[in-house]
């Protein structure tokens, strides 16, 4: 497999709690257009660390982020650097399916509306047809754009989150669990899609399911107690992993 | 073969206390509600027995037919209601033979029956026809019967009592039976309780709630457009983007404690502030929608920040995570979910104040106040009175009809109020979004 150039690159980084130490010392390489796993047991600071990279930590008053992150080698802690226009590149999808209670074509046109993507309405369909199309989900719901967007099934509504996080043309993808609500039909859906995914964007996931992880990703970091143990392709973490801890995590004897 | 021990047919002893102790606090909590509608029941009988007299009023038909030469020349006159009364007495006649009163056709004693107000209205009437083309005009009126009349017909004044009365004597009351058994005489819907401005002791027949009614008016909406931008802007700010610290803590602690002061003494802050300080006057709405917004905006920021903290914060992380600036995560996804909230939480702010009187007290809106305010914006700085204080002012007076016209004046108020609480339950079930 070819080894793409890093998007992301983190340096030493560090999130404090209050007095929680939540992310010890981080650095690592995430590369361009392939889907790279965080696994690890519950509060390991996996997810902490995926909202670092868009600053979602930004509204947690107590949360302190040190150390450097960049993309495309631009620090994204920069004072210079507005977190409304960074979260434009870079997407994210939550754990749980948070649909706004509005249309399903106004879940995936509000990106674009406020970022200005589309000139009149026409360009703002075929926005919406692309990201529901992108997202798996047009065929579906292609007859029923005006119907609230809370009124689809649990996994319809992850693929439509997915499909508006893609909608702002984002180059960067971060998913937080996007399958723990989901039952194992929507979970497979899902899964081809980030697959799919890949192929334009670079993809972040979040997952405690390791068989979701050694589907999807070619990359795998695994993260125990805050700090990042091990990270590397997803076939040798799994097959030949370097270190004790990820090896009990993965054979089932912590977490 | 183990022994059977216990059957559940049988309740055993432990189970039965449980049955017993639960079937009595559903017995203690239904004697509560029962008990809290016993007492609604009693107040809504007390109040409506009362009060509901207010809305009937008796007045007294006659005919009046005058020409141009008798208004000018009572116009000339010195005393001129004497005249006009005069005018009135010879009407009378005319207006008891037509209804075939015959014996005790005593048209000065007729005139007698009347408020003192007929003569006024009269000659009101009179003076605009002297300016309108014609020599000759009638009309038929319905003159205010005096206040011991209208409650003779309606039961509040008998025979007994008139005997030791000053204002009216048993023979009047049989007149006035003569007057009702002619038709003269007649108990119909008041439309002046509604639109006379207060009114003397002597002429508790002709007070009114106009002026209160506009008054209160004129509070409601100085009240609804400082309160609710401030309390709803404070809101915002204080749940969406202030730091959490130790200043906002004490900050929110402030506003906690804003809303248990007692009312009196944002009475006493409004004249110490708003009209010995800033010189405002006295009396006046803009006064008291001052002090009432100052009462209201503690209960409106806390049920708008109670209705911004109910949205849920997957839908804040939705918006921010789209690339929504904190500003335009509010306005378009956090704040129309807690509309409704916010526009119950108002309207019961709302409630509250139109029934506050306490701090209205205070700053003069307890004058006697014949003279109707100026339309808005002007009117906020005229004297005024105010539905609640109203109420209060007419429970102070001596006359019984009073009394009732307070009563009557409660009932309104009363009704005021569940508008605005229906209203607020209606937003609420029709702007409920499920998420």
């Amino acid at each position: 497999m070819t080894q793409n150039r890093a998007k992301i690159r983190t340096e030493g980084v560090n999130v404090h709690y209050g007095a929680t130490h939540a992310i010890k010392d981080v650095t690592l390489d995430i590369p361009d257009k392939t889907v790279t796993a965080f696994i690890g047991p519950s509060g390991c600071g996996k997810s902490t660390f995926l909202r670092c990279i868009n600053r979602m930590n930004d509204t947690i008053d107590v949360c302190r982020v040190t150390g450097i992150i960049t993309i495309d080698g631009e620090d994204i802690y920069d004072r210079r650097i507005d977190p409304v226009q960074l979260r434009r590149k870079v997407g994210m999808v939550f754990q749980k399916p948070n649909p706004f209670p509005k249309s399903i074509y106004d879940n995936v046109a509000y990106g674009p509306k406020i970022h200005g993507l589309a000139r009149n309405r026409a360009e703002l369909d075929e926005i919406v047809e692309k990201a529901l199309r992108r997202g798996a989900i047009w065929d579906e719901v292609k007859d029923r754009l005006s119907e609230p967007g809370t009124g689809l099934s649990g996994g319809q509504q992850q693929r439509l989150c997915i499909a508006r996080a893609i909608a702002t043309e984002p180059e960067i993808l971060l998913m937080d669990e996007p399958c723990s609500a989901l039952d194992p039909i929507a979970t497979s859906q899902v899964e081809e899609l980030i697959y799919e995914l890949k192929n334009n964007y670079s993809v972040v996931i979040v997952t405690h399911s390791m068989q979701q992880a050694a589907r999807v990703s070619q990359k795998t970091a695994f993260f125990h107690l805050g700090t990042m143990v091990e990270y590397g392709e997803t076939d040798e973490i799994f097959t030949n992993p370097r270190d004790e801890r990820t090896e009990n995590y993965i054979t089932g004897r912590i977490g | 073969m183990t022994e059977i021990t216990t059957s559940l047919l049988t309740l055993d002893a432990r189970t039965q206390k449980r049955n017993a102790a639960e079937r009595r606090f559903r017995a203690y909590g239904l004697a509560a509600v029962l008990t809290g509608l016993l007492l609604l029941v009693i107040l809504l009988v007390s109040v409506l027995s009362n009060g509901l007299g207010a809305f009937r009023q008796t007045f007294v038909t006659v005919d009046i037919t005058l020409d141009r030469a008798q208004i000018e020349e009572a116009e000339a006159a010195l005393v001129k209601t004497k005249i006009y009364r005069g005018f009135i007495e010879d009407n009378i006649a005319a207006s008891l033979e037509a209804a075939g009163v015959t014996e005790a056709n005593d048209a000065s004693a007729a005139a007698d029956l009347l408020s003192k107000d007929a003569a006024a209205s009269l000659r009101d009437w009179a003076r605009t026809r002297l300016e309108s083309d014609g020599e000759k005009w009638s009309k038929s009126f319905d003159f205010l019967a005096a206040g011991r009349i209208d409650g003779y017909l309606k039961g509040r004044v008998t025979m007994e009592s008139a005997a030791l009365d000053s204002k009216v004597t048993p023979e009047q009351l049989q007149l006035a039976d003569t007057l009702r058994d002619a038709g003269v005489l007649v108990v119909k819907f008041n439309t002046g309780f509604f639109t006379l401005p207060d009114a003397s002791e002597n002429q508790v027949e002709a007070a009114g709630l106009g002026v209160a009614i506009l008054g209160s008016a004129y509070l409601m909406l100085i009240v609804l457009f400082l309160a609710l931008p401030i309390g709803v802007a404070a809101s915002i700010y204080l749940e969406e983007f202030a730091p959490k610290n130790r200043l906002t803590d004490l900050i929110e602690v402030n506003i906690s404690n804003l809303a248990a002061v007692p009312s009196i003494v944002f009475g006493i802050l409004g004249l110490a502030i708003f009209i010995n300080f800033i010189g405002l006057p006295q009396s006046a709405p803009i006064v008291g929608g001052l002090v009432l917004t100052l009462m209201t905006l503690p209960t409106i920021i806390i049920s708008t920040r109670a209705a911004l903290k109910a949205v849920p914060p997957s839908i804040r992380d939705g918006a921010l995570g789209v690339g929504a600036s904190p500003m335009q995560t509010v306005f378009h996804h956090v704040l129309p979910l807690a509309a409704p909230g916010i526009l119950t939480g108002t309207i019961i702010g709302l409630a509250q104040a139109l029934g506050e009187t306490a701090p209205l007290l205070l700053i003069g809106m307890v004058a006697f106040v014949r003279e109707y305010p100026a339309g808005p914006p002007e009117g906020f700085f005229d004297p005024a009175s105010a539905l609640p204080v109203q109420v209060y002012n007419w429970t102070q007076r001596a006359d019984p009809a009073f009394f009732e016209r307070a009563s009557g004046a409660i009932i309104v108020l009363l009704i005021f109020l569940a508008i605005m609480n229906i209203t607020a339950v209606f937003l609420r079930r029709k702007f409920e979004r499920r998420w």
